[in-house]
């Protein structure tokens, strides 16, 4: 299994991750030999077999539609990277 | 006061032979002179330890406490704590001051448990020899030279270098039986649900589990009784009466069922690390309990559908690092996605952007049934394998590492044979079982670890069985050269 600089830097992309041209190179080789360890599930026939999600099958919990959390907007923004008048700053996205 | 176990100490503190704030400046001080050599601890906490070494001393006092009452521990850095940073070994999160606490750590704290610190790990737990970490590797106390284990790394040897008695771990494919048995000393990884995962960061949800780490089987029953238990804050946690863990300890091995399945046991298997094991096992045999081989077929196809479920989880958990609401934020972005571009390029590390990258594609269109769904279905041909088994047998028994403590940076270039370091680990987590490592022998010096798994939700089997075996055994009392003192 081999995956081309392309596919590395299309990866990369759908994960918003900026890599530099070793990390590609790196990443490139690796990837690959990592994909060759994981193919060696291709040796099963699985056709039969039901996909696992949860080891004890259970489903989720539901709760009462009810609200349980008080407003901590304070609190939560004061680790924030940026925040103004209660809202956390990013770069203009609309001009 | 550092030789004493956790249970010798909480005896101690009841008969008020010394205080908690006694007890916790002596650890602290281990802890100050220890950490430049062996990087365990990420983030003291000395002022907040000795604060609620006082109330546990009021406790005490006025014959409230209860048996973990002023003990100290260390919790890994992957659990939240308020007021106090929790980098979970990232510099993305190395600005984080979590607004809460997670669930494991405020229930130890009730309990009046003493927290001295943070301690390292893998960055996100990702990892198996706690050395990808923002903050270096840590070293192991029996040879400095070699890595302590991993991901939980920093825990087990803060325990193993006696600094604490007790540490908190959280085990994805291994990462606290791993460095537990690297590190000679005693870890569990409970059943999937037992343990709150609320405030502990996530690595790969369907997989992680918090679990206690101690010296001894005995100290690891007392905190698995603490840390565990139903919490509406998990949507996975399991609602279970709690168990009394430290009472069924004196259960024995007689008649126990012992499976040692064909595929631990095979040429692969390291010659000396098996002749431990069968020393145990022959005890565990004189004690009444009785051996049968068994077959867990799907064993080889676990770290690859490992190496899929776990990556894919970790791609969608760690989208939620994007430099806008905590953490690390990159320099003078562009737009948007240089934003989240830069912020996570710069915030990862190498391992972990791996990690990403790979559950990435393993996700991407066009890929999904061939990787995903396929890693899903090899995980139901394993945890099936070891239902059938558990119709045969109480417990399953095996190595827990394919080799002793390896060098720093042995591994560190090929990300293949560092996966294959949890070989016997990972299919335990792909079925959500409870395991244990147990000290078991040493091979040069350097200790070694036998696995006993359970069936879901039989901690208390697994625990005593493992203390029938501390019971006729020191290799749990060892301490590593130069740390008696």
């Amino acid at each position: 299994m081999s995956l081309d600089r392309t596919e590395i830097e299309q990866i990369a992309r759908l994960a918003r991750l900026a890599l530099d041209e070793a990390e590609i190179t790196l990443y490139q080789r690796e990837l690959s030999k990592i994909l060759d360890l994981v193919n060696t599930m291709n040796s099963v026939d699985t056709a039969a077999v039901q996909p696992l999600a949860h080891p004890l099958e259970i489903t989720a919990r539901l709760r009462p539609d009810e609200v349980t959390e008080t407003d901590q907007r304070e609190k939560f923004q004061a680790i924030a990277p940026a925040v103004a008048n209660g809202y956390y700053l990013v770069p203009r996205v609309i001009e | 006061m550092h030789r004493k176990s956790l249970t010798e100490l909480s005896r101690s503190l009841a008969r008020r032979d010394f205080s908690s704030v006694e007890l916790t400046h002596a650890c602290l001080k281990r802890l100050e002179r220890l950490n430049p050599t062996l990087n365990c601890f990420i983030t003291p906490t000395p002022d907040l330890a000795l604060a609620q070494a006082r109330d546990a001393d009021h406790q005490h006092a006025r014959g409230t406490a209860g048996p973990l009452a002023g003990i100290p521990i260390a919790h890994k850095d992957i659990f939240c704590t308020d007021g106090v940073k929790t980098s979970c070994g990232s510099k993305i999160l190395d600005n984080f001051i979590a607004p809460y606490d997670a669930t494991v750590v405020e229930r130890l704290r009730a309990a009046g448990m003493v927290m001295v610190g943070k301690t390292n790990m893998d960055e996100f737990a990702m990892g198996s020899s706690s050395e990808t970490g923002f903050q270096g590797p840590v070293r192991s106390p029996w040879d400095i030279n070699r890595v302590a284990g991993g991901s939980s790394g920093g825990s087990a040897c803060a325990v193993a270098a006696r600094i604490v008695p007790a540490a908190t771990g959280t085990d994805t494919g291994g990462s606290i039986r791993l460095p537990a048995a690297l590190c000679g000393i005693t870890g569990l990884k409970p059943t999937y649900g037992l343990v709150s995962r609320h405030g502990m960061v996530a690595f790969a949800s369907s997989l992680d589990q918090g679990g206690p780490i101690a010296r001894s089987a005995e100290d690891v029953a007392l905190l698995l009784g603490a840390m565990g238990g139903f919490d509406p804050k998990d949507s996975t946690s399991v609602e279970r009466a709690p168990q009394d863990y430290v009472r069924s300890l004196a259960t024995g091995v007689q008649g126990l069922r012992i499976g040692l399945p064909r595929q631990y046991f095979d040429a692969q298997l390291d010659a000396a690390i098996a002749d431990c094991i069968h020393k145990v096992l022959e005890t565990l045999e004189r004690g009444g309990a009785k051996l049968k081989d068994i077959e867990l077929p799907s064993t080889p196809l676990s770290i690859p559908a490992y190496y899929v479920v776990a990556p894919a989880e970790a791609s969608s958990n760690l989208s939620r690092f994007d430099g806008v609401r905590f953490g690390y934020r990159c320099d003078n972005p562009e737009d948007l996605t240089d934003l989240y571009c830069r912020s996570r390029g710069e915030g990862f590390g190498a391992e972990v952007k791996r990690r990403i990258m790979i559950g990435t594609y393993v996700l991407s269109a066009g890929y999904y049934d061939a990787y995903y769904l396929k890693a899903q279905k090899i995980r139901r041909l394993i945890r099936d394998e070891f239902r059938a088994a558990f119709e045969q047998v109480d417990l399953i028994a095996g190595p827990t590492s394919p080799t002793t403590a390896f060098r720093l940076k042995e591994r560190m270039d090929d990300p293949v044979s560092m996966y294959l370091s949890d070989i016997y680990t990972v299919s335990v987590n792909l079925a959500g079982l409870p395991a244990i490592s147990i000290p078991s022998g040493e091979i040069g010096g350097l200790p070694v670890g036998m696995q006993l798994i359970g069936n879901h939700f039989d901690e208390a089997r697994i625990l005593a069985a493992a203390h029938a075996w501390q019971q006729q055994s020191d290799w749990h009392t060892r301490i590593p050269a130069g740390y008696g003192e």
